[in-house]
């Protein structure tokens, strides 16, 4: 049984956040989002015009997401530049995860481009990559219908917890890992996978321990957004 | 009953609710959804009577038609121009459409070449592309010399002013020729360290763009300005 | 047209920024460990609005044959695109390449990791050095941004328990021990536009560049890399000023090193 978790949080206790936008000067929106030792940062550029052009839709615009890990960000070995497998996925589910709010009918042919990095990673490296990149869209002005916030959830032994770290996600025991993302405002899902074997009673019982903190994430992001704004003008020093 | 929840000038975040009730009405950066008003735009609200409006803080150029755009010479065939006007496809100016008679199949590059600067007008938006004119309105021409700024579009009326009366400002206390384009760049030619300041002064507007008495504010930091180059001028001549 | 306009306020000893010609951004400011649970070594180097990082991952490894009891180091750099709109996703371009080495040449000829004593088994086991670089926001002058995160990365690395009966690294297990330095070469990239010369450029000087060339400078102040770059030849007797401005500046950010 796993009583106790490993840094002492409560089940249903998020680690430590912190958020904040505007971090990356050169991109039109960007957000940099940590959650315990995770840090993902996200820059937006575009809409701006989509090469090769037949993947052009004169109808809308089109999200392209890339998420990458920093060669010394994994826990263990060097993690070899360029794609893998793992991170073509991961891109293709935050698109999937992004797009549900994105309203980009004034942007025919265009692409907007998101770029996620990892500097460290502690486990829930695709959620915090999709929170950082829902913010860093709406910092760059694209509208939207709703933010989208994620965590991840899970079982760890057989006990149901919020945000597994590493730690957790490698318990002699097993555990399941559950990332989610939900739309802050309809509380509808944009993401969910899920590794493990789990009961139906404990999955639901997980998703609404992450519809909790997936709401807990949320004020965060919208305070950072609001924040960078309110000293607007301080930035001419 | 309506009900507002958000209050005149407060930062809103996409998704937030603005209002409830059919009372209030959403127009720019806010839609409705059921009885509710919801930003769909980080942005300042705007509240006049019954009109809700979210006013984004950053974003791109979209095209307007009639809005005059300064833009850049990328490519050309034989009876275009492409140019970049700072959204994500390029505008198109045809050879019938420019201030001046061009033969048909001339060297288009004899007129506007690569990298040249014009200021045009918006004649026509679709879906597929946007159309430039230079015919009807002063101004409308090749830009020679000087220096390009980039602003954010939505920052534009501010660095404008009322009836132009900030940019008249700066063009008249800094004896440069200068043209903004509603596509967030300005054009802006003089000597070179008039030009400097008028880069510096544009920034200000850009960052302050939310203060209230921002043209005195700029008229004050220019002549400091003045001041300090003036005096620059003065040792080196001793 | 900018170009002119930058080339033309050069000329007038001025910068679009207000800066003197000889002057760096402020702040300079270097951040250790901003991956400390992930990588062996890490920093942070914010130069104005430049802001790069850099990494270390220490692994065991064969030698390359000719050096069997040296550990070996690899630089690597990646343009990300999300520091730039002009930079593509991709494996690294020529760009990203030269970024590499020339960082690559400043620690390697300054001989500022002490190979030898990263070698565990002659011929058999060495410590490998890998050393990424990455810019976060490229607001202009990557080269002295990116070298100093790259010896400031160092600085901060310490390595991992290496068990030498079962020889596996156990990464989650940090000793104190730190990188076998011996030397901190700092780079410093001195440009010309027209006939003035300037430091730590601004994207749009970059762009107005005639020629620039990159100067690592060691403690004892020589010289122990070069690249010039830009498409514009210089003189010798240009090189000799460059190369003073380079060792006088890189002084000033050996001090934001210590």
């Amino acid at each position: 049984m796993y009583k106790k978790r490993f840094d002492d949080r409560k089940f249903d206790e998020l680690r430590p956040i912190s958020a904040k936008t505007g971090v990356v000067k050169r991109a039109d929106g960007s957000a940099m989002f940590r959650i315990g030792n995770t840090v993902a940062l996200a820059a937006v550029y575009g809409p701006r015009e989509l090469y090769p052009k037949f993947l052009q839709s004169p109808e809308k615009g089109i999200l392209r997401c890339n998420y990458n890990m920093m060669s010394f960000s994994g826990a263990g070995e060097r993690v070899r530049p360029g794609p893998t497998r793992r991170s073509k996925e991961i891109s293709l589910v935050m698109e999937k995860a992004l797009l549900p709010v994105l309203d980009l009918s004034d942007y025919p042919n265009a692409v907007i481009d998101v770029f996620v990095e990892l500097l460290q990673t502690d486990a829930g490296t695709r959620c915090a990559g999709i929170t950082a990149a829902a913010m860093a869209l709406a910092d760059a002005g694209i509208p939207m219908k709703d933010l989208v916030s994620s965590i991840s959830v899970g079982l760890v032994g057989n006990t149901v917890v919020v945000d597994l770290n590493k730690e957790e996600e490698d318990y002699e025991e097993g555990s399941v890992d559950i990332p989610i993302a939900m739309t802050p405002r309809t509380n509808e899902l944009t993401l969910l996978q899920l590794d493990g074997i789990i009961s139906k009673d404990k999955l639901l019982e997980a998703l609404q321990l992450g519809k909790k903190a997936c709401q807990e994430i949320y004020k965060i992001q919208q305070k950072a957004l609001k924040e960078s704004y309110s000293v607007a003008g301080g930035k001419n020093e | 009953m309506g009900e507002l929840i958000v209050k005149d000038k407060e930062i809103v975040v996409p998704g937030q609710e603005l209002a409830v009730g059919m009372d209030y009405l959403p127009t720019g950066g806010a839609f409705r959804e059921n009885d509710k008003i919801i930003s769909c735009q980080l942005g300042l609200i705007n509240i006049s009577g019954r009109l809700i409006k979210v006013i984004p803080l950053k974003g791109k150029y979209i095209p307007k038609k009639n809005d005059i755009v300064i833009g850049k010479i990328m490519n050309m065939s034989f009876s275009n121009w492409f140019i970049d006007i700072g959204c994500p496809s390029e505008a198109v100016l045809s050879f019938v459409n420019t201030n001046e008679y061009i033969d048909k199949g001339a060297d288009l590059a004899q007129y506007y070449s690569f990298g040249d600067v014009i200021a045009a007008k918006i004649s026509k938006v679709t879906r597929s592309s946007v159309d430039l004119s230079m015919k009807d309105g002063p101004g409308l021409k090749k830009l020679v010399g000087g220096k390009i700024v980039n602003v954010a579009p939505s920052k534009v009326p501010r660095i404008i002013g009322k009836q132009g009366s900030m940019i008249t400002m700066i063009k008249e206390m800094l004896n440069c020729r200068m043209m903004v384009g509603q596509n967030g760049l300005v054009w802006m030619q003089g000597m070179p360290e008039n030009e400097l300041i008028a880069t510096r002064a544009i920034r200000m507007i850009e960052d302050n763009a939310h203060l209230e008495g921002l043209t005195d504010k700029i008229k004050e930091f220019i002549e400091n300005e003045n001041k300090k180059l003036g005096v620059k001028n003065v040792q080196e001549k001793i | 047209m900018n170009k002119d306009y930058i080339a033309s306020l050069i000329t007038k000893n001025m910068r679009e920024d207000g800066r003197d010609l000889l002057e760096y951004r402020k702040p300079i400011k270097i951040e250790y460990g901003i991956s400390a649970k992930s990588a062996e070594g890490s920093a942070r180097v914010i130069i104005g609005d430049t802001e790069v990082v850099a990494g270390v991952k220490l692994d065991v490894g064969e030698p390359f044959p000719d050096t069997p009891d040296d550990g070996v180091l690899m630089v690597g750099a990646e343009l990300l695109p999300l520091s730039n709109p002009e930079f593509e996703s991709g494996p690294p371009d020529i760009q990203a390449v030269e970024l590499a080495r020339v960082i690559d040449r400043g620690i390697r000829e300054s001989n500022a990791i002490d190979t030898k004593k990263l070698c565990i088994k002659p011929g058999e086991k060495v410590w490998l050095v890998f050393l990424d670089i990455y810019p976060i926001n490229d607001a202009g002058n990557l080269f002295d941004a990116g070298a100093l995160a790259a010896i400031a990365a160092l600085k901060d690395a310490k390595f991992p328990f290496y068990d030498k009966k079962e020889e596996k690294i156990d990464y989650h297990k940090k000793t104190k021990e730190p990188l076998p330095l011996l030397d901190e070469p700092i780079e410093c990239t001195v440009l010309k536009i027209k006939n003035g010369f300037i430091v730590d450029p601004i994207i749009e000087e970059e762009k107005a560049m005639d020629a620039r060339l990159t100067v690592a400078i060691t403690k004892n102040g020589n010289i122990c890399a070069l690249q010039k770059g830009g498409e514009v030849p210089v003189t010798i007797e240009e090189v000799d000023k460059m190369i003073d401005i380079a060792t006088q500046k890189t002084k000033e950010l050996r001090k934001v090193l210590q």
